[in-house]
């Protein structure tokens, strides 16, 4: 048997095609350690997001009877339990607001951290076929699942505006910072997420851990009392918990409660891009090993 | 031009493999192993799946990549559409990579034919517009017009395929990397399938071609190399190549005679396995004898199973002993007796692949032995070869008619 010098050129008809090289050409190398993303390849697959995302809030709706409802059944129902529980049972006060508004505005901003977190977990190990076989930047896999939660969210947004004209509320002009407050919510939810999901794909125990964490953090934040039912004590505790400076931001610009002081606004623009940053960071150092372990 | 569509030099790809056991699956192992014994580095083996690869693949040429079951084709080829990185090395890509690793991932069965061509094929790097502009083109090559807005979970395994495949056919990209993907749909969309990749080497794009199946490889590439255990050993024209492929078959059953480089916990080797003669006539009763040796301490009776392999490596059947009530007593030595009546074989070379078990793989002898079946035809009459050419085996058969009584 003979054996060919390397390198070689396999011989056979070669058709040669007189164009200047690609711009899409590529150089593959072992992954370093620690590394961020290409953007320009992020951007450049950004309709993979959009599709991906469509396909969650597709799959939803359909072979539902009754859909768009249980987004809305959802925060309503919580929050009449919640206003049922700590409003009339244990008569906790509410900053002078209706409770079921007061936890309503909670519940908004508890169900959009806690969705985004909840679905962008387990999405990499959801997608484990495509994960194995199929190139694509993978970052694009658990950010996607923000966006049905943002139609949630914005479903849920529209009724809470209905409320507040029952309830005869007006937040003044605070409501506009309320895009502001998603956006850096949104960002430290999916710090959360990235991470999780890239440490699932090793670990199952992620996808039975989050969810009981998650709670812990939701009886530790003040999304169905007020942070002024805490007793003196232990309130420091709380005032730390970055969830209560989202929760005092929200109630500000959807109620029109007293604004978070300047610090807890700092701490959340901190605080959301430090997780963001952390979580794309775990992500990238996770993400060569995905198709090999998941 | 100057650069190659695909450039590779010094790639490796290696895995650690953990020793049975000791690999922690939970977070909370992994914690407790780490606490057992914080000094010791976690311990494993390493196996280099893909190693020393060099590689140019110029513009418009479609290249096979063959070798034997774990030679490290697919990894070579996961690694070079960045499904996994690379251990060591380096690759340039002179444009975009598009693979068909495998037909229908990232379809969802919720979804419609329509939506999933756009999230299958804006998952596989095309552009919306790109997705637009070959639609129809797609649609009308998996003939599946009438069902584009049913739900694909409501598509016969046919439909879903062809769909599936003409999403990926249709991708743009400079290079296309293919794994056995051409195996699917019914004979009549293999062929088009075939022909679509080979328009795709027209083009003067590249294409990466994976396969088990040698036919496929000679009618679509036009060169090849031979991955040997991780190993790029052989590169040159696509019968050149596939005759180094069948030959490693041969040199793999010489190494294997020395029984210590055999697979199997040794308790029992056989010794020999030869068969009645060297040729056969395709019919005729096929004998091979398997001497084996002894081993008083084993415990229990074992049983001998019997591969046929045929030239590509196929096994065309298996003899397994305990289909029909063979066990053996180890304390002696045995002289054990294979008698093959059907099927009849198709006239070519063949090997035996020799198994000695009891609960686990005692001896595993690949390539035992092997044999020719003679040119000829075991049927009554004279035919063209093409009444024959179709199939692995030559089956045993009759035709029998009646007259239809009318209603």
């Amino acid at each position: 048997m003979t054996t060919t010098p390397f390198p070689f050129t396999p011989t056979g008809i070669v058709r040669r095609v007189d164009a200047a090289p690609s711009p899409n050409a590529v150089v593959i190398t072992p992954p370093g350690r620690l590394g961020l993303p290409r953007w320009s390849e992020l951007w450049g697959a950004r309709e993979v997001l959009y599709r991906f995302g469509q396909r969650d809030v597709l799959l939803r709706y359909r072979q539902t009877a009754v859909g768009v409802l249980w987004v809305v059944l959802q925060p309503l129902a919580s929050a009449g339990i919640f206003s049922l529980v700590f409003g009339t049972v244990a008569n906790l006060p509410s900053q002078g607001m209706p409770y079921f508004v007061f936890s309503y505005a909670g519940m908004l901003a508890w169900n959009l951290f806690n969705n985004v977190v909840g679905r962008s977990a387990p999405s990499l190990v959801t997608n484990q076929a495509l994960v194995s076989k199929v190139f694509f930047p993978r970052l694009l896999v658990p950010l996607s699942t923000a966006m049905s939660v943002m139609l949630d969210f914005g479903v849920a947004l529209v009724l809470g505006v209905v409320l507040l004209f029952v309830y005869g509320v007006n937040p003044g002009w605070a409501v506009l910072l309320l895009p502001v407050w998603v956006v850096l919510l949104v960002c430290c939810a999916l710090g959360i997420g990235l991470a999780a999901a890239s440490i699932q794909v090793k670990y199952r125990d992620v996808g039975y851990a989050l969810p009981w964490v998650m709670q812990l953090v939701l009886y530790g934040s003040p999304v169905a009392f007020s942070i002024d039912a805490v007793p003196h004590q232990v309130r420091w505790a709380f005032e730390a918990n970055p969830m209560t400076w989202f929760l005092e931001a929200f109630r500000w610009s959807f109620l029109g409660l007293p604004a978070p002081t300047l610090w807890q606004v700092g701490g959340m623009v901190v605080v959301s891009a430090l997780v963001l940053l952390g979580g794309v960071l775990v992500f990238q150092k996770n993400e060569r090993l995905f198709a090999d372990v998941i | 031009m100057t650069n190659p569509a695909v450039r590779v030099r010094g790639l490796g790809k290696t895995y650690r493999i953990g020793r049975s056991g000791q690999r922690p699956t939970t977070a909370v192992e992994a914690m407790l192993q780490r606490l057992r014994s914080p000094l010791a580095r976690s311990r494993f083996t390493e196996f280099d799946a893909l190693d020393g690869i060099d590689l140019d693949v110029p513009w418009g040429e479609a290249l096979g990549i063959v070798g034997r079951n774990g030679a490290g084709k697919s990894t070579l080829l996961k690694v070079l559409t960045r499904v996994t990185a690379p251990t060591r090395g380096r690759i340039e890509l002179g444009g975009r990579m598009g693979s068909l690793l495998e037909v229908g991932t990232g379809f969802s069965g919720e979804l419609t034919g329509r939506e999933n061509i756009f999230l299958n094929g804006s998952i596989l790097g095309m552009t919306r517009s790109e997705i637009r502009s070959s639609f129809d083109e797609i649609v009308e090559f998996s003939g599946v017009e009438k069902f584009l807005d049913t739900q694909v979970k409501r598509y016969s395994s046919g439909m879903y395929v062809r769909l599936a495949f003409a999403v990926a056919a249709h991708l743009r990209t400079e290079i296309l990397a293919i794994d056995e993907v051409l195996a699917v749909g019914d004979a009549e969309f293999q062929r088009k399938s075939l022909a679509k990749m080979r328009d795709v080497a027209k083009d003067g794009r590249t294409v990466l071609y994976v396969s088990h199946q040698v036919q496929t490889v000679t009618s679509l590439c036009t060169s090849a190399v031979f991955l040997d255990r991780g190993r790029l050993t052989f590169a040159g024209s696509v019968d050149d190549t596939l005759e180094v492929y069948r030959r490693s078959f041969e040199r793999y059953a010489e190494e294997q005679r020395d029984a210590t480089r055999r697979a199997g916990s040794g308790q029992l080797r056989a010794q020999t396995v030869v068969p009645a003669s060297d040729v056969f006539e395709p019919a005729e009763t096929k004998r091979f004898t398997v001497a084996v040796g002894k081993n008083a301490d084993l415990v229990g009776q074992y049983f001998v199973s019997a591969h046929i392999n045929d030239i590509n490596g196929t096994v065309i059947a298996q003899c397994d002993s305990r289909a029909v009530g063979g066990w053996f007593d180890p304390a002696k030595e045995q002289e054990v007796r294979l008698s093959l009546r059907a099927p009849w074989l198709k006239p070519g070379r063949y090997t035996v692949d020799v198994f000695l078990c009891q609960m686990g793989v005692l001896d595993a002898w690949e390539g035992a032995a092997s044999f020719e079946v003679l040119p000829g035809s075991p049927y009554p009459e004279m035919t063209l070869d093409e009444a024959t050419a179709r199939g692995v085996i030559l089956a045993d058969f009759d035709y029998e008619a009646t007259v239809q009584a009318r209603r």
